[in-house]
């Protein structure tokens, strides 16, 4: 049985929860796998302390929770000092660079930084910064095949905004540092 | 994404969306309810999903009002629902009795959220499981059903509905913050698939028919409204024809019949999940959430060299006493990890033999168990601690 575990972080209003919605539906609808989808959020709808969960598995997902992860998506500092913690040893980080900036010592980890939000706002709409960086986890961590990725995102969006999405996807996919 | 009629196929799910559409697929045409978090958004999708299937949401000015709307409802002939969590519930008690004592098939979900008072609003707990039992003043049997995943959550709420409308009273599904706010695979099957069971309408003529009586499975038939049959009910004990009778007689025939109705039917109602029981010497009896977040105790425990049996009541109430006395001749003891202080554990001290070791491993809520602490638990039964 091979498993993975994933941890979202960020603000409300960011679509941290969204994200991992589409990971798991990704995973689980598309891509004929098993996954468990989980979220913490406080009582404020936007800018409090935000984080959901995938856990995605050839088998049935028993244990539903992260409490280590594979892969941690940091989509603001606060995020980022919560939760790299609980990366395992060879885990992947994939951060916002202009939202985590005060990095700590990333050793025995992979780090990958991306301007997620900058390049959503490039795109014409911030929103979909959470959409770059799925396209960017795509490519870097491989959590789920890109087309299920793509057709999950088609199902989960507004139909009006699909392609505004597909291209926020494709960024994050294409990305790499030497764009900058 | 919506349609108008029931869903079937393959969705990635939350757990609240389930139970309403559980709810749909049974047939509940009526949802009465207040928001509340984390239950709001079974109120959200009836909402939206109700008047598409010709059916009638309404939002009730409180938790009070909702409780009495869907007593209603049912009454004129609609299977109906309400979804709240334990503040919610608090309110709703007295009209909860009330459905007890007229006998009105309805569905109570409680979305579990850590207490007392408003607690955590956006977090779990399992510490509202003897007010489901025991909440409204009064004897009745009472049946909880408890789901551990999105799909389960849509399976037990058609059931409670089939339980609702075979025995004729209130059901509460008791979910809790974790499963109802998580999103996993459901598969919905189409509706001709599902064991749909209504409730019994009397086929006597209007002359003879008694509103409350009853034969040998304790439960009284229906008569539509509108079909010529007189009707009368009341929260104060009664006889019959459904008229206050305030007799010793009178409360000594109805009451026992309250709580045997579901006494007598405990095995079809007690639904169980469980595996390596045979042999064990420990057992370990969870239900809800905390059935799957202490499995990796039990791998261990299990690698250990620990013969633990698993067992998961996806029925707690009625409770499963029998089976709770008939293991415990056979195993050194039972471990009892639930997110409350000390609740379902009582009731397997109370049913286990003299002999065997009744080991709680309580939690408050707002998180999950330590792994570590059910492992120790188990660790100490297997050695007779």
């Amino acid at each position: 049985m091979s498993e993975l575990r994933v941890k979202i972080s960020g603000f409300g209003g960011q679509g941290i929860i969204l994200s991992a919605f589409i990971l798991g539906k990704a995973a689980s609808i598309y891509d004929q796998q098993h996954s468990s989808m989980t979220q913490a959020y406080g009582p404020e709808a936007r800018g409090g302390a935000c984080s959901s969960q995938v856990v995605i598995s050839s088998d049935n997902v028993e244990y539903p929770l992260v409490d280590t992860a594979d892969v941690l998506i940091a989509m603001s500092q606060e995020g980022y000092d919560t939760f790299l913690p609980i990366l395992k040893k060879g885990g992947i980080l994939l951060y916002d660079i202009d939202l985590v900036e005060k990095l700590q010592c990333h050793k025995d980890i992979i780090a990958k930084g991306i301007p997620a939000t900058r390049l959503a706002e490039e795109l014409g709409k911030k929103i979909v910064a959470n959409i770059v960086m799925l396209g960017f986890a795509a490519k870097q961590a491989k959590i789920v095949s890109p087309k299920a990725m793509q057709e999950a995102i088609a199902d989960s969006v507004p139909r009006k905004f699909t392609e505004l999405n597909m291209r926020a996807f494709q960024a994050g996919y294409d990305y790499n540092k030497e764009q900058e | 994404m919506f349609q108008k009629s029931r869903l079937h196929g393959e969705f990635f799910m939350q757990g609240d969306i389930a139970c309403a559409e559980g709810a749909l697929a049974a047939g509940c045409r009526f949802f009465g309810g207040y928001p509340i978090t984390p239950a709001s958004e079974i109120a959200e999708r009836m909402a939206y999903r109700l008047p598409l299937l010709q059916g009638v949401f309404i939002q009730y000015e409180d938790e009070i009002a909702s409780m009495a709307g869907i007593l209603g409802a049912s009454w004129a002939g609609v299977k109906s629902m309400t979804a709240t969590s334990g503040p919610g519930i608090s309110l709703m008690t007295e009209n909860i009795g009330l459905g007890m004592m007229m006998e009105a098939p309805c569905v109570v979900v409680n979305v579990q959220r850590g207490g007392p008072s408003t607690g955590l609003p956006t977090s779990w707990a399992q510490s509202d499981m003897m007010q489901a039992r025991w909440g409204s003043h009064g004897d009745y049997g009472s049946i909880s059903l408890v789901p551990n995943s999105p799909q389960e959550f849509f399976d037990l709420t058609v059931t409670a509905f089939n339980f609702s409308e075979k025995y004729r009273l209130p059901v509460f599904i008791m979910a809790d913050a974790l499963v109802g706010h998580m999103t996993e695979k459901v598969v919905i099957p189409p509706v001709e698939e599902l064991e749909i069971i209504n409730r019994k309408y009397t086929n006597k003529k209007t002359e003879d028919y008694l509103p409350y009586d009853y034969g040998k499975d304790l439960i009284p038939d229906f008569a539509k409204a509108g079909d010529g049959y007189r009707y009368h009910t009341t929260g104060l004990t009664h006889d019959k024809r459904g008229y206050p009778d305030m007799t010793f007689e009178c409360q000594n025939e109805l009451v026992p019949r309250l709580v045997n109705k579901i006494k007598n039917h405990i095995d079809d109602i007690s639904l169980t999940e469980e595996y390596d029981i045979e042999g064990a010497d420990v057992i370990v009896i969870s239900y809800g959430i905390t059935s799957r977040t202490v499995l990796p105790a039990i791998t261990m425990a299990k690698k250990k060299g620990i013969k633990v049996g698993y067992l998961r009541l996806k029925t707690v109430w009625p409770f499963p006493e029998e089976k709770i006395r008939k293991l415990s001749e056979k195993v050194a003891g039972f471990v009892v990890p639930e997110m409350n202080l000390g609740q379902i554990s009582l009731e397997v001290e109370r049913c286990a033999h003299n002999d065997s070791i009744v080991k709680l491993v309580p939690h408050p809520g707002g998180a999950i168990h330590k792994f570590e602490d059910v492992l120790h638990a188990i660790e100490e039964v297997a050695h007779g601690k």
